[in-house]
């Protein structure tokens, strides 16, 4: 047996001895090392992003999307195991429409958060399983609850957000995000900010390429969560690259 | 089988061949229904009481079968009770309903429910909606269901208004319900009615004289 360690950190189901569980924390550094996910809460809706890394240029692009449809007015952006993330979304979209056929209408956000953080936080309890690791943003816009948001950790806790950052930079996103005030913002001005912020946070040296993924749900979309069209990702993805030069060139000034 | 020792009503199902209704008003609906449940021809019980409640501000006007009705209701109750401890805020009427749909529909061959569905939720105020026998589901200003209710569609029709005050329907309901008791042999013995409102449910028993007076003298 190899000596690394305390001992404490094989089992899920198993607390150290200073009242850790080791394979959440695990789980936790797994995100961090994923591209950026980010979720703005605006006044009439919610704004994804996030920041793909692509390892290869031999990829198709565009493949490997980390921005799911849960339902048709709830989104979920992932940062961690793609693979993980994608168990979690096919389980979410159980729920979801389990939901539907039961009581025939649409399942409010905080329903189906509780429901899936439970799910997550059942594989931090037994020594069969390894806890998911996978970090999700999950939105949704509806008539009655307006917008809404909230982020789902390794470890199965829940909070609801106004904006939130996860993966490789989400210290940084989160000092962008807090910048903003997003509650009086409408998503056409957000959706420019949230791809500013993924170009502004993304480590040129470390991580060469990368793809923006940018969706949204809210008034305007119809409560419907999609990908943002054409011209708006490219109004959102200019504004950002110019955002992004002015800094560059600010920066040089002040050598 | 024929055996002359034995009336046929003995061994037929109990039946609410019955007269109900339900009309939404602004801020809550008021539901009404006569008391009449027959075994064929005999009156097993006059004085039922049709409006069953499945939670603390939705309830059910039942026609068809009274077991298959009855056993509906009290499943509808459990799984509304379960969604109140599961995601801990009263269920609409809209989810009521379609609980009652669902198990009506998927079990459409066996069953024979007409039901009406009736109540008061924070979000979309009072509604009705009806589920008759397939097993359809339709929200409605007003509805009406059972046997007696073929017999005052005319009357529902024309003096149906919108916006009808609280009084305005427990008079609109009551005298369709007198009504359709006076001409459908299966409708009888009391009215019952219900007003269901935000502040919670108001009940009423119209029996012998209160009962609307309609043309008899034949």
């Amino acid at each position: 047996m190899s000596s690394i360690g305390t001992g404490y950190d094989l089992s899920a189901s198993q607390f150290s001895p200073d009242g850790r569980v080791f394979q959440v924390e695990y789980a936790l550094k797994a995100v961090e090392n994923s591209g950026t996910a980010i979720g703005i809460q605006g006044k009439d809706g919610v704004v994804f992003g996030v920041e793909k890394l692509v390892t290869s240029k031999l990829y198709e692009a565009g493949a490997n999307k980390r921005i799911f449809n849960i339902d048709r007015h709830i989104g979920m952006a992932v940062a961690g195991l793609l693979a993980d993330a994608r168990s979690i979304v096919e389980t979410s979209r159980d729920e979801a429409s389990n939901y539907r056929s039961n009581y025939g209408s649409p399942i409010p956000l905080r329903h189906l958060v509780d429901r899936v953080a439970m799910y997550v936080h059942a594989h931090t309890l037994y020594s069969s399983v390894r806890p998911f690791g996978v970090s999700a943003i999950l939105g949704s816009y509806d008539q009655q609850d307006g917008p809404q948001m909230y982020l789902i950790d390794p470890s199965g806790v829940s909070w609801g957000y106004y904006g939130c950052a996860t993966g490789k930079a989400r210290q940084a996103a989160k000092t962008e995000i807090e910048k903003l005030k997003m509650k009086d913002m409408p998503i056409v001005d957000l959706v420019k900010e949230v791809a500013k912020i993924i170009y502004i946070v993304h480590d040129e040296v470390k991580d060469k390429n990368f793809e923006l993924e940018l969706s949204w749900v809210g008034e305007m979309t119809g409560g419907k969560h999609e990908f943002v069209p054409k011209n708006v990702y490219a109004e959102a993805e200019k504004f950002a690259k110019e955002a992004l030069e002015e800094s560059d060139d600010s920066d040089e000034e002040d050598l | 089988m024929y055996s002359p020792s034995i009336p046929d009503w003995l061994n037929a199902e109990h039946e609410t061949g019955t007269t109900i209704m339900a009309v939404e008003f602004d801020g809550g609906v008021v539901i009404g229904a006569d008391s009449r449940t027959t075994t064929g021809s005999y009156i097993a019980n006059r004085v039922t009481d049709k409006l069953t409640k499945v939670t603390d501000k939705i309830y059910c006007c039942r026609s068809g079968s009274a077991a298959d009705t009855q056993a509906i209701a009290d499943i509808v109750n459990y799984h509304l009770n379960f969604y109140k401890m599961d995601f801990g805020e009263e269920p609409e009427v809209k989810v009521a309903a379609n609980v009652f749909r669902e198990l009506c529909y998927q079990n459409r061959d066996s069953v024979s429910a007409g039901i009406l569905v009736a109540g008061w939720d924070k979000v979309n105020g009072g509604q009705v909606y009806t589920v008759p026998l397939g097993g359809m589901l339709t929200r409605m200003p007003f509805a009406t269901g059972g046997s007696g209710s073929t017999y005052v569609y005319g009357y529902v029709d024309t003096h149906y208004k919108e916006h009808m005050s609280k009084d305005e329907c427990l008079q609109f309901i009551s005298r369709g319900v007198a009504l359709a008791m006076s001409r459908d042999g299966s409708s009888g013995g009391v009215i019952r009615m219900a007003c269901i409102t935000k502040e919670g449910v108001e009940r009423f028993v119209l029996t012998g004289k209160d009962i609307p007076k309609v043309f008899d003298a034949y």
